[in-house]
């Protein structure tokens, strides 16, 4: 009776799904300034922004690839082709989005997801946007929702853009922030007035679909003083033959008293490469509030970064990691108090299973100005067999004596005794695992909002069974 | 006369130490049955290997269960079939409520989905028998239950699932005198709903009390030792195993 069952891998047919694409709308693959001038010329950037890429392409080719981390040695950057240029120009009603676009996003469930309520929709199709619509109530309360290209030529935004972009994660960062910056196409752009608070979530999806398309696209949200905003960004992509590039962006500005509240699900297919990189300023009295789960991809490296600016600053992360065969996600989140009275608050759970690799890298840095702050980091792992492996590496970097800073991490395995309670109360093994699972996910999945929830645990579902039929 | 279970020369093995030596146990379909027997005499290790646990290994002998050989399932289908183990130490499952749960076990058991409404009124009056506060439907499972709370917790599903067999390892162990009781109502109650079948593995008669005893068996040394009417188990409690195991 001591038979062990073999949980099979994902069946990912609901996600990996994919329409050929037209060759000619590549721009070729590899970089230099030339492919990088047609993309700037393509898009139509300002002159700032021109020179903004040709510089980060500079900074591109001095920069050494990363050396720490999980190996990305098979990433062959310059055969990854960096931009699609997609048939379809903006779309504003759904009617006129192009059929093979549309039926993959009817099969994400995105016209679903925005008739129940939500505020708007802006969805990356390859590199351009190709259906974005705000609801008028938003646009009525002077929140603007747009993509990040035609904000950059609105001249009521151009100002604020130039002023921010990558301002937050310089090119010199790592080299695939300078990628980015050379590269970055499509994304959003949000910028909540003074004192506005929208009650219903903003939500955005980032596909990827090309074969060997990297996807470079560029969030951007401004929140004014007093203001909150809670914005949802989902990622899934099929699957393709050739390793794919997630280099993506997000910079977030939050005002004084304000709160941002940024909830993603990254399901990538299992050869992508998700170097993404997020951080969020946070100004005195306000408060960022990140819920990541993060599913899919062959390497993560995924730290969403909070500095905490302003006196009285919060920052608080929630977040899931799930690594299956053949995945190893470096995922964590960073923390910078940098003004009296700060917090910080770091809750995050991991689960490995076949051989997948999760790691919880965390960083606290308490700078000397930063008396009376306190922090707090607790991370769960849970490996469901001995194949598995889950590491946990925590830094802090206190100069402060009066601050208050506490870590606990806790790894443990899935115990047969609790598969065999659930399983003599009717559940199979895979049923019984994955209810457990489910369970240990349960505080990250109750800070999602109810449509995400169940799609992580249906995604924990998948996972634990291996086909859905 | 229709045998619901049938052990025959029942040998099981934990981590490579036979426990069991050949167990011979026949339960008629519809009685009460106690088992009982010394510390270490093997009855939770029988207990558990007709619900199927992974621990134990059968090296030899047979278990039937309503006409079927089960020895070689898996627990889920042995509970699909019918039988159910109150356990002497419920674990805990943080992040799943009792109700969300019993629920699943319930549909999974019946094959058949349920209405929440129909549930939660099915779970609240099967409650209200425990007297257990409702609040804990909304508790992740076993999570913080006191010692009674868990044993109320399982006889709370064996009232929800309705088993054939019901096997309670040491359900009253560690309940006070109150506990005892309303554990022993629900007992009842499940026997006359259902007209289910009982293995109870006790020390004590207490819970024993609402119930009308048919068989006694005493395990020793991982056999059955003796066997005789409910006479046996007050004889037993009054005045030990020893003349029934030949440790004179």
């Amino acid at each position: 009776m001591s038979e062990k069952t073999y949980v099979a891998d994902i069946d990912r047919s609901r996600y990996d799904f994919r329409f050929d694409e037209d060759e000619s709308s590549f721009l070729g693959s590899g970089l230099d300034s030339e492919i990088v001038n047609a993309i700037s010329q393509e898009k139509g950037d300002p002159e700032w922004m021109r020179q903004l890429r040709l510089h980060s392409l500079e900074i591109y080719n001095k920069t050494k690839m990363v050396e720490w981390g999980p190996s990305i040695d098979e990433l062959d950057v310059d055969r990854i082709i960096t931009y699609i240029r997609q048939k379809s120009r903006m779309n504003t009603d759904w009617n006129d989005v192009p059929d093979d676009i549309k039926q993959t996003f009817e099969n994400l469930g995105i016209p679903q997801a925005e008739r129940e309520s939500l505020a708007g929709v802006g969805a990356q199709y390859d590199s351009e946007l190709v259906y974005h619509n705000v609801r008028k109530e938003v646009a009525q309360s002077g929140v603007v929702y747009t993509d990040l290209e035609s904000a950059m030529h609105d001249e009521r935004y151009a100002e604020m853009i130039r002023t921010h972009f990558m301002k937050l994660v310089p090119p010199t960062d790592h080299k695939f922030a300078a990628l980015h910056g050379a590269v970055w196409s499509g994304g959003s752009f949000v910028y909540v007035p003074k004192g506005v608070r929208l009650e219903i979530p903003l939500q955005s999806y980032f596909r990827l679909n090309a074969k060997g398309a990297g996807q470079f696209e560029h969030t951007l949200i401004i929140l004014e003083e007093d203001s909150y905003l809670h914005f949802i960004e989902g990622c899934s992509a099929p699957k393709y033959y050739e390793a794919g590039l997630h280099a993506g962006c997000v910079e977030l500005f939050v005002g004084k008293n304000a709160t941002l509240r940024y909830s993603t699900i990254e399901n990538w297919s299992k050869n992508m490469y998700n170097l993404n990189t997020k951080r969020a300023l946070v100004e005195q009295g306000g408060k960022i509030e990140w819920v990541s789960g993060s599913f899919g991809s062959h390497v993560s490296y995924l730290y969403p970064m909070s500095i905490l600016n302003g006196e009285g600053a919060r920052a608080e992360f929630t977040g899931i990691t799930f690594a299956g065969e053949g995945q190893n996600l470096d995922t964590g989140a960073k923390m910078v108090h940098n003004a009296p009275n700060t917090s910080s608050f770091m809750n995050t759970k991991s689960i490995s299973k076949s051989g997948g690799i999760s790691t919880f890298r965390s960083a606290v840095v308490v700078k000397e100005n930063a008396h009376g702050s306190k922090s707090s980091v607790s991370c769960e792992s849970l490996m469901l067999d001995s194949i598995s492996r889950s590491d946990t590496v925590p830094a802090m970097d206190i100069r402060t004596k009066y601050a208050d800073v506490g870590h606990e991490a806790k790894i443990g395995r899935i115990s047969d005794e609790s598969v065999f309670y659930l399983m003599s109360r009717g559940m199979s093994e895979q049923d019984a695992k994955a209810m457990i699972v489910r369970g240990f996910a349960d505080n990250v999945s109750k800070e999602l909002p109810l449509e995400y929830a169940m799609e992580m645990n249906n995604l924990i579902g998948l996972e634990m069974h291996g086909s859905i039929g | 006369m229709s045998h619901l279970l049938t052990i025959t020369d029942l040998c099981v093995n934990a981590q490579d130490k036979a426990v069991l030596h050949g167990v011979d146990l026949a339960v008629e379909q519809g009685s009460t049955n106690v088992l009982m027997g010394p510390n270490g005499a093997g009855k939770s290790t029988l207990g558990l290997t007709v619900m199927g646990s992974p621990e134990y290994t059968v090296t030899g002998g047979k278990i039937i269960f309503d006409g079927q050989d089960i020895t070689n399932e898996s627990a889920y289908e042995r509970a699909k079939r019918g039988i159910f183990l109150s356990f002497q130490n419920p674990v805990e499952i943080p992040g799943i409520t009792l109700s969300e749960f019993l629920r699943n076990s319930l549909e999974q058991i019946s094959g058949k989905h349920m209405k929440l409404w129909d549930f939660k009124k099915k779970l609240k009056e099967a409650m209200d028998t425990l007297n257990m506060d409702p609040s804990y439907a909304d508790r992740d499972l076993n999570v913080g239950f006191s010692g009674g709370e868990k044993k109320k917790s399982e006889i709370l599903q064996l009232l929800i699932l309705q088993p054939k067999l019901a096997i309670l390892d040491e359900t009253d162990s560690g309940l006070d005198v109150d506990a005892v009781k309303t554990v022993s109502q629900g007992i009842s109650e499940y026997k006359e709903r259902t007209g289910g079948t009982l293995l109870i593995i006790t020390h004590n008669t207490k819970i024993l009390d609402a119930l009308t005893v048919d068989t006694t068996h005493i395990l020793a040394d991982g056999k059955i030792a003796a066997r005789g009417g409910s006479e046996l188990a007050y004889d037993v409690i009054e005045n030990g195993f020893d003349r029934y195991i030949g440790r004179e």
